[in-house]
């Protein structure tokens, strides 16, 4: 940590920085500062603005105003080749190596070291990618191709390139979404040890827990202006501070339990004994290891597991969209056998994904008809003919009930944000009255302002007698909504509780109960 | 962002969304406007109904392809199969493969044009539904079943008719080729009914929804409840049956059905799509860009022949302007997105 006495000089000003797009302002006179071997924390719900500085930053587009100094000179980056030449690399969520080639090709490409014929040399290549993996962590061959490593180990390959370049500010965007507890933790290290370093990091996060951990700064923003820095003073710094400097109100407000409500209902959905057997076409998913699950009419019953712990597997299985090997599923005491998500759904069960981008929304297409593709047939005539008055009407009650923020129906979905898509999402699925409705990470992507709403939501649906699954890797989130929990871990239920009872240590105990013997199996594998 | 903001944002991009919408169409003006400067006949009734005889083949085609391409799909083989679909109609028509050359009169062996008609399109909605399947089925790419596809209904072509062309129709089916209802070609009117059946098809129906859907993204699709792969197949059943019909239309214009017919309509038919706004990704488009698409190459080949260009310049001039036509659309949209 830095001397009081004696702050370093400031490696990188933003000063007033101002950016408008066609009449809008994105962003309206932000100033931060990073100094050398710290680590600044930038905060902020979705649209808080928090892209279109790091788009500035890194070199995507110009400010509109203001003024921006790297290493006390005039930064002034006119694509994002001068920014790198400068010294200051952006890792994106997505990351952006080649999948085809090796690691070492990736950390090199453009510049690879060549030998006496000006042919390229394969040993110097090798040697020094070692030498720049090991910094980071990352103890493997660099001559495998990256389509081999797990997201994580691509994202340690993507910092190991940028200290390559001697980049001296290293701009993170939200690095850890994909990554599971454990990576996380060695993310964190890494990140720790490039501060020892001297290395400046900018850490763009939704995860405040992490942020509170890692960051001895923040900088938060909020509707594009400057909502104020945080200074860790003496420990870290504590999230409700942020928190109520993201949303401009107190934090008790989020995550507030619900009243206990009078959980009802018979046992609407019934599984024993699920399995799944490996698809060779998706060999790292994970295999349904014999599971039971009761879920009843009207309750929310989270289900609390570590990425890879088989909650997205339970959910598709149950859905139609991965093959059962073994096992029954009974719903209303029949026995079905969904062999699609169309069967499914006819049986009145539905699935809001995780991945909303890929799995669920149509991003080019109008906010209508993502919002009743999986009901054609209710808003269509005998003939096959759309009954768009019909569907309009529906749209606009969930628009009301929902409050769905959005300008028009044609809208393309993708105009709209993070929270106000899943709303849509929620609304594709209530149009049909399902009786069960399986969400899995309902919340991801969606800023902490909306979170509330969407668990909000999900309350409202239980009270109507729904039967809704929540899937979360969020424990406060699992813990504020569900009326019961299960947790999961390696395709296996290993544990459940009344949500009253639940904390978040319990959780993760059961959630993570053999995670080294889990770690050891998988180092054999590799 | 407030709700204001996205309002005055969309303020700020109504013209260029408009320009968007429009776009093929105002290009589309401006050539007519060009070569009607260069050349004042061009603008002649006659000349104009005579572009629409002249657009309405590879039109009836481009509406089909127009939903091949909604789920983000190709089909290469629509030239090849316009070639074996037409050559089918002719051996219906005459009842046999023997090129007698004499124009039939009403004693020929055939079985009429409504027969003729019937099997062209059965035929080419049939050999479409094969193609669907071994996409969805085997998971071949589009690409390359179609492209098999465009040899293997070739070679059939050239094997039923023995290489050479199988002519002289009757007069009734000669008619829906060079017939005429007022001023209008009928080929002319057959493509417009199938436009406009093909537009309410996209944009009214239960399915035409599920087509944009399918396109948008398969996977949410298929999440969604739909049988993507079903609606995969239909979009080629569709396309066949309409290389089957313009293959028909063709027989009876030229009274001619020849092996070697439809050769690189693929390019011309794929080229209208997508000069007509619909994007190869899938999901975006629409049957009133496909319209102003084809009528754009139409008018393009129409009036540089006009002005004595000859046929060499216009393929050049025709990729040139597919490739404009194209630039000009993403860069309104990049306008727009910003």
């Amino acid at each position: 940590m830095q001397a009081e006495a004696a702050p370093s000089p400031v490696l990188l000003a933003v000063e007033g920085v101002t950016k408008h797009f066609a009449g809008v302002t994105a962003l309206s006179d932000v100033s931060l500062d990073v100094r050398p071997g710290e680590i600044l924390g930038l905060l902020g719900e979705n649209g808080a603005g928090k892209s279109t500085l790091l788009k500035i930053l890194s070199g995507v587009m110009p400010p509109s105003g203001g003024r921006i100094t790297f290493d006390g000179a005039e930064y002034t980056p006119s694509n994002p080749q001068d920014a790198k030449r400068l010294g200051i690399v952006t890792i994106y969520q997505e990351l952006s190596l080649i999948p085809t080639l090796t690691v070492a090709e990736n950390i090199f490409i453009g510049r690879a070291p060549t030998g006496p014929l000006g042919l390229v040399s394969w040993r110097r290549m090798e040697e020094d990618s070692r030498a720049i993996t090991a910094r980071v962590g990352l103890a493997i061959d660099p001559m495998t191709p990256v389509s081999a490593l797990s997201v994580a180990e691509q994202q340690l390959v993507e910092i190991a390139r940028a200290l390559s370049l001697k980049s001296r500010l290293i701009i993170m965007d939200e690095p850890t979404s994909a990554l599971t507890e454990t990576e996380v933790q060695r993310l964190l290290s890494i990140m720790d040890r490039l501060r020892k370093d001297n290395v400046a990091i900018m850490f763009v996060t939704h995860r405040l827990e992490e942020a509170s951990a890692i960051c001895d700064r923040m900088t938060v923003l909020r509707d594009g202006r400057l909502a104020g820095h945080l200074d860790r003073q003496g420990g870290p710094i504590k999230l409700p501070a942020i928190i109520e400097k993201m949303v401009g109100r107190a934090a008790s407000e989020l995550y507030a339990r619900p009243a206990q409500r009078a959980v009802a209902g018979d046992v609407v959905l019934s599984v024993r004994g699920l399995r799944t057997v490996r698809d060779p076409e998706a060999p790292h998913a994970i295999v349904l290891d014999g599971v039971d699950l009761d879920l009843k009419a009207g309750e929310i019953l989270g289900v609390a597991g570590l990425v890879g712990s088989g909650r997205t597997e339970l959910a598709r299985a149950i859905f139609g969209a991965d093959r059962i090997a073994a096992g029954t599923i009974t719903l209303d005491g029949k026995p079905i056998a969904p062999a699609s998500p169309a069967d499914a759904i006819k049986l009145g069960i539905g699935l809001v994904p995780e991945d909303r981008k890929h799995q669920a929304i149509f991003a080019a297409l109008g906010i209508l008809v993502n919002f009743s593709v999986a009901s054609l047939g209710r808003f269509s005539n005998g003939f096959g003919f759309m009954a768009e008055r019909r569907e309009r009407d529906a749209l606009s009650g969930f628009r009301k009930m929902l409050s769905i923020r959005m300008a028009s129906a044609e809208q393309a979905i993708e105009g709209l944000s993070g929270g106000n898509q899943q709303k849509v999402i929620l609304a594709r699925w209530l149009a049909r009255d399902p009786k069960v409705l399986v969400v899995d990470e309902p919340t991801r992507g969606v800023d902490v302002g909306a979170k509330a709403e969407v668990h909000q939501i999900l309350v409202q649906l239980a009270a109507r007698g729904i039967a809704v699954m929540m899937i979360s890797s969020e424990l406060p989130e699992v813990l504020a909504v569900s009326d019961r929990i299960v947790t999961m871990r390696r395709g296996r239920i290993t544990g459940e509780m009344p949500g009253v009872e639940a904390s978040e240590e319990r959780l993760m105990e059961l959630m993570a109960l053999d995670r080294q013997d889990g770690r050891e199996q998988e180092g054999q594998a590799r | 962002m407030s709700i204001a903001d996205e309002q005055s944002q969309r303020g700020g991009a109504t013209l260029a969304k408009l320009l968007m919408s429009f776009g093929p169409l105002l290009f589309l003006a401006a050539l007519v406007v060009v070569f009607t400067v260069l050349k004042p006949s061009f603008i002649d009734p006659i000349n104009l109904f005579n572009i629409t005889r002249q657009i309405s083949i590879t039109g009836l085609i481009a509406l089909g392809m127009t939903f091949v391409i909604l789920t983000a799909g190709i089909d290469l083989s629509v030239g090849s199969l316009l070639a074996f679909c037409g050559m089918v109609a002719a051996v219906v028509a005459k009842g046999g493969a023997a090129n007698t050359l004499s124009l039939s009169t009403s004693g020929t062996q055939g079985y009429g044009w409504f027969a003729a008609l019937l099997a062209a399109t059965v035929v080419g909605a049939a050999a479409g539904g094969v193609q669907g399947l071994a996409i969805t089925r085997l998971k071949v790419p589009p690409f390359v079943v179609t492209l098999g596809g465009l040899t293997v209904f070739r070679g059939l072509t050239l094997t039923i008719s023995n290489g050479g062309p199988i002519s002289g129709f009757d007069a009734s089916m000669r008619w829906f080729g060079t017939g005429l209802i007022g001023p209008v070609p009928v080929p002319a009117i057959i493509f417009a009914i199938a436009a406009i059946l093909c537009h309410i098809v996209l944009r009214y129906t239960r399915y035409g929804r599920a087509v944009y859907a399918v396109g948008g993204n398969a996977e949410a699709a298929r999440l969604s409840g739909l049988r993507v792969d079903r609606i995969l197949v239909s979009v080629y059943v569709i396309v066949g049956f309409f290389a089957g019909l313009a293959a028909f239309v063709l027989s009876a214009r030229l009274n001619s059905s020849e092996a070697v017919a439809g050769i690189g309509y693929e390019l011309t038919v794929i080229s209208a799509v997508v000069i007509g706004g619909t994007s190869l990704f899938g999901g975006i488009g629409s049957v009133g860009g496909t319209v102003v698409g084809a009528a754009l190459i139409g008018v393009l080949q129409n009036g540089l022949q006009f002005n004595n260009v000859s046929s060499y310049t216009q393929s050049i001039v025709i990729g040139l302007i597919l490739i404009l036509a194209v630039a000009f659309d993403r860069w309104l949209k990049s306008r727009v997105r910003r």
